[in-house]
């Protein structure tokens, strides 16, 4: 199948592919770009372990082409960390335990990274349904919970 | 200056056991460099994916790979037929069957390995494998266990025609598998005739399936050149796999290394050593590539390790009082097509005479069939330790039917028949001996939190109105820490877990394991076991696990097992490494061992003030000042062969509001107290609690596998297959009360499972005791919404 070229924003820094088109982004980041941040659950846009951030959305990586990603800004969980440390979202779910085999986290956490631009002071509900996209197996969602709420906190005092 | 607070702040500086330190694993989690097997590239790697069968009993008349060989990009399409000369198209499975890699004439169930497809790359595999030509003669269909040791039952296993010396009993039916019993039959029948009251239950514990987010997979890449395999592979227990592998490849066990990276999550279905592992294998050994396969969200819900579909019969004899006489549990226990499950060997039922539960019970018998049908292989312990979660649902169900017939409340019930503090240990009729417990305190520490007389009169009040409120109890044991070797082995090997030490010249220290962390933390808790034992701060503790070529030889992590047998093994090395230290110190200090005592991260010569060597000194010293006549350095491997095993209990306390109209059930709270034990880090321990409930959850309230009558399986994807959201998920409150082992060196029992095992009757207890007025003593899982509608109809409570 023939390839074609792909430019996108990676983190900040522009990436320049070479795909066929029926290339998933998830293939992409993790394969060809070697940021395997983002992992692969489900295939199916039902788990958001390959959740990234594209044009200030949350988006599952698994089930969008990289074609489509032309020309946009994607950010993943390999980006949310600075010269200067860690993001405060980052360490809210270390410090509320908000994880434990680490294979949803970062979906989990570029979820939570534009939930709390969507919503920058939710409640507890509110936590709940704007991250219910994301499934996690471990935790049982009560500390992200906390930790998405720590997050928050800490992000208007910043 | 000596002083109480120096030594407080010297204790507090260690993060021991006890403390709710950070986890040491979640820095690079949260920055995307987990290294999970799907994260592994190596040079000239390729991809391996495989042609399923549609069918779930057929004959394969032929299979033609010409065209998927032809596809530019395929490596190699291996069928049966190239892996007999190996003699590798049949493996053994852990539970003394054998299991076909790819299937040999015959497919036993939907979705069987037929094929397996080289490629380049996942998307070529993936075209390749539709290229796969397999032409099928469908065979009539066993999906009904009750109907598999009938006459007219089809035979499934034609390899076994005759052979009816089973790995476990002699075999009643070709498609019966094993029989299996416990206790005292007769007596147990004798007490039941003669009995004021019986009880009798029958309930289904459904087929589910662990599904943790990462699936199962493996890069196998043999180096022809130095003679070495090569594979990374996500199992709970790597070194079996590594004993596995060379038994079936022939080559020697130093020339297998299997690594068990960063594993998403495995509840279980991690255990097991699965077709696709062993093809990748011989791929690579016949390519001379390293291969990499990796099963996709259907295959893994539909092949790898299902859960329970236990059909089982709970009875009760009792006096009018509520007190027990005798149990009474029998079980047909469908295992699929092949027996893999992961249990001890001399258990085929697992764990399951645990059915006495908490109670003082003075005669009981268990009685277990297991068959073959045309269903997915499995049968593994899904975050529970082999068939325990069976066995507590099956007692805690009867119990509440009992109760419900007596009239007796169902906290009463309990309270009258628990085996008593004062009676530990307490060998149990069923041959366990139950190592501690306080089951009144945590009882009636849950009833008090909640104000269980309170939610009965609101409950009371609810009834009245018309409205469908229930209160789910269950005061659990479970039985965890597989095992004392002189019973517990897997193909052979005891269930003894391993830990070896190194304390550096510095102080600072590297542990390795035979466990495999999935998520529990053991980068963590066992640094604070180490930091506590050795005075070191856990801060400078490396744990290594899941390399077998580095960490001594262990069994794994299932079965609530690290803590309880890993942990104690590594509580033993490092107070063997602390008694040289001892010695050490003496030389140094020119004393007696005697003459010294132990505080907190130092050697004190007692009675003299400021004569002390710490563990830093004594660590310094094994390099370069031991006594005459010592081994220099300061290092330990410990080996531990746990006496007993371990038994955490709990009691959970449900309460839910089920929607008379639509079925719709809201969890509005759930209590659950757990003892463990000795608590090393309650952070994780709250953690595998909460994951642990919102599991049992899933299972009691929306996980299901149905097959249709021609063994197609209904429900594959998340789609269909139920994993709880942040939506649905209950809050949890969680509480402890700590009754130390007396066999473990630091008394810990286990954690992970219980939520698990406790909660998932505790939901079927409020479900029916929503129900309980109107006669009703029983509802089979999972309490969705249309199942619950449905009993609503059933009973007439619908408005229209």
């Amino acid at each position: 199948m023939a390839k074609q070229a792909v430019s996108f924003t990676l983190n900040g820094k522009t990436v320049d592919v070479l795909v066929e088109p029926r290339e998933l982004l998830i293939h992409t980041l993790r394969e060809n770009l070697n940021q395997t941040g983002a992992h692969i659950g489900c295939e199916t846009s039902h788990c958001g372990v390959c959740t990234v951030d594209i044009d200030g959305e949350s988006v599952k990586s698994c089930t969008l082409l990289t074609v489509q990603t032309a020309g946009s800004d994607v950010k993943s969980v390999e980006g949310m960390a600075t010269a200067d440390g860690l993001h405060v979202i980052q360490q809210a779910f270390v410090d509320e335990h908000g994880l434990q085999c680490g294979f949803c986290t970062p979906g989990m956490l570029m979820r939570a990274y534009r939930f709390l631009q969507e919503n920058p002071d939710p409640n507890d509900e509110e936590i709940r349904w704007g991250m219910s996209g994301n499934l996690c197996r471990c935790t049982g969602y009560q500390n992200i919970i906390n930790a998405v709420r720590t997050a928050a906190k800490n992000l208007q005092q910043a | 200056m000596d002083t109480v607070a120096d030594k407080q702040k010297r204790e507090d500086s260690l993060n021991g056991v006890g403390c709710s330190r950070k986890r040491k694993e979640d820095a690079r989690f949260i920055q995307g460099k987990g290294n999970y097997t799907d994260d592994i590239k190596m040079p000239g790697m390729l991809f391996a994916d495989m042609v399923r069968s549609p069918y779930a009993h057929a004959r394969i008349i032929s299979i033609n790979t010409e065209k998927a060989l032809a596809l530019p990009g395929v490596h190699a399409v291996l069928t049966a037929a190239d892996l007999k000369p190996l003699n590798l198209h049949w493996m053994p499975t852990l539970a003394g069957d054998v299991q076909a890699v790819l299937a040999d004439e015959k497919v036993h169930f939907q979705y069987q390995e037929v094929a397996l497809v080289v490629a380049d790359d996942r998307y070529i595999a993936a075209d390749a494998i539709d290229l796969v030509e397999v032409e099928y003669e469908e065979l009539p269909v066993l999906v009904d266990p009750h109907k598999a040791m009938t006459a007219e039952a089809p035979i499934l296993r034609e390899d076994l025609v005759g052979k009816m010396e089973g790995a476990h009993s002699t075999r009643k039916h070709d498609n019966h598998i094993f029989n299996w019993q416990a206790g005292e039959k007769d007596a147990t029948d004798r007490v039941f005739d003669a009995a004021e009251v019986t009880v009798s239950q029958d309930m289904v514990y459904h087929r589910v399936h662990p599904c943790p987010l990462e699936t199962c997979g493996c890069v196998a890449s043999m180096d022809k050149i130095n003679g070495k395999l090569t594979v990374y592979l996500t199992s709970q227990a790597p070194h079996v796999v590594r004993t596995v592998v060379s038994m079936l490849s022939g080559l020697p066990e130093s020339s297998v290394r299997i690594v068990s990276p960063d594993i998403g999550g495995g509840f279980g279905n991690k255990v097991g050593i699965y077709p696709g592992y062993v093809a990748s294998i011989v791929a690579s050994i016949v390519l001379g590539v390293p291969v990499k396969w990796v099963e996709d969200r259907m295959e893994n819900i539909s092949t790898t390790a299902f859960a329970r579909d236990y059909h089982m019969r709970g009875e009760l004899a009792a006096d009018s009082n509520g007190i027990i006489k005798a149990l009474r549990v029998n079980v047909l226990a469908d295992h699929g097509a092949f027996d893999s499950c992961a249990d001890p060997s001399k258990f085929p039922a697992g764990f399951m005479h645990i059915c006495t539960g908490s109670y003082d019970i003075p005669v009981a018998h268990l009685n277990v069939d297991g068959v073959y049908t045309n269903k997915a292989p499995g049968g593994v312990s899904y975050r529970c330790s082999f068939r325990v979660t069976e066995a507590v649902y099956v007692i805690e169900r009867t119990m509440d039917v009992l109760a419900q017939k007596l009239g007796i409340d169902k906290a009463e019930i309990r309270r009258r028949n628990f085996v008593k503090k004062e009676q530990f240990p307490y060998t149990t009729c069923l041959g366990f001996e139950l190592d501690s417990g306080d089951y009144h305190t945590a009882l009636e520490k849950v009833l008090d939190a909640v104000d269980y007389k309170g939610l009965r009169r609101e409950q009371e009040e609810k009834r009245a109105n018309g409205e469908l409120m229930g209160i789910g109890l269950v005061t659990f044991t479970e039985v965890v820490g597989a095992g004392p070797s002189k019973s517990c082995d897997i193909l052979g090997v005891g269930m003894f877990d391993s830990a070896e030490i190194r304390v550096h010249p510095t102080g600072s220290v590297m542990a390795r394991m035979g466990t495999i962390t999935q998520g529990q933390g053991h980068q963590t808790t066992y640094a604070q076991i180490i930091a506590s034992e050795l005075g070191i701060t856990s801060d400078e503790i490396a744990i290594e696990e899941g390399d077998t070529d580095t960490s001594p030889y262990g069994l794994g992590t299932y079965g609530s097992r690290s803590t309880p047998v890993g942990g104690a093994a590594t509580a033993v090395a490092a107070r063997k490494i602390k008694a040289k230290a001892k010695k050490i110190a003496a030389h140094l200090l020119e004393v007696s061992e005697d003459d010294l005592e132990w505080e907190v991260d130092r050697f004190k010569v007692k009675g003299v003030p400021g004569q002390e060597k710490t563990m830093k000194d004594i660590a310094w010293a094994a390099y370069n000042n031991v006594p005459e006549g010592m081994e220099p350095g300061l290092e330990a491997v410990d080996y531990y062969d746990p006496p007993n095993f371990t038994f955490p209990f709990g009691a959970y306390l449900c309460v839910v509001d089920i929607d008379k109209d639509t079925g719709v059930t809201d969890i509005r709270r759930f209590y659950a107290l757990d003892d463990c034990g000795t608590r090393i880090n309650p952070m994780i321990i709250d953690g595998q609690i909460h994951g642990g409930l919102t599991e049992g959850y899933a299972v009691a309230m929306g996980q299901e596998m149905p097959y249709d009558e021609e063994g197609n399986l209904l429900g594959n994807t998340l789609m269909d297959y139920f994993l709880p959201t942040f939506v649905e998920t209950p809050k949890w409150e969680t509480d402890y009360t700590v009754t130390p082992s007396p066999h473990h060196p630091i008394g810990a029992k286990g954690v992970a499972e219980s939520p698990h095992v406790g909660s998932i009757p505790t939901f079927t207890s409020a479900m029916v005791d929503a129900f309980a007025h109107l006669d009703v003593t029983h509802m089979d899982m999972p309490h969705n919404a249309y199942r619950v509608w449905k009993q609503i109809k059933a009973l007439g409570l619908l408005d229209n």
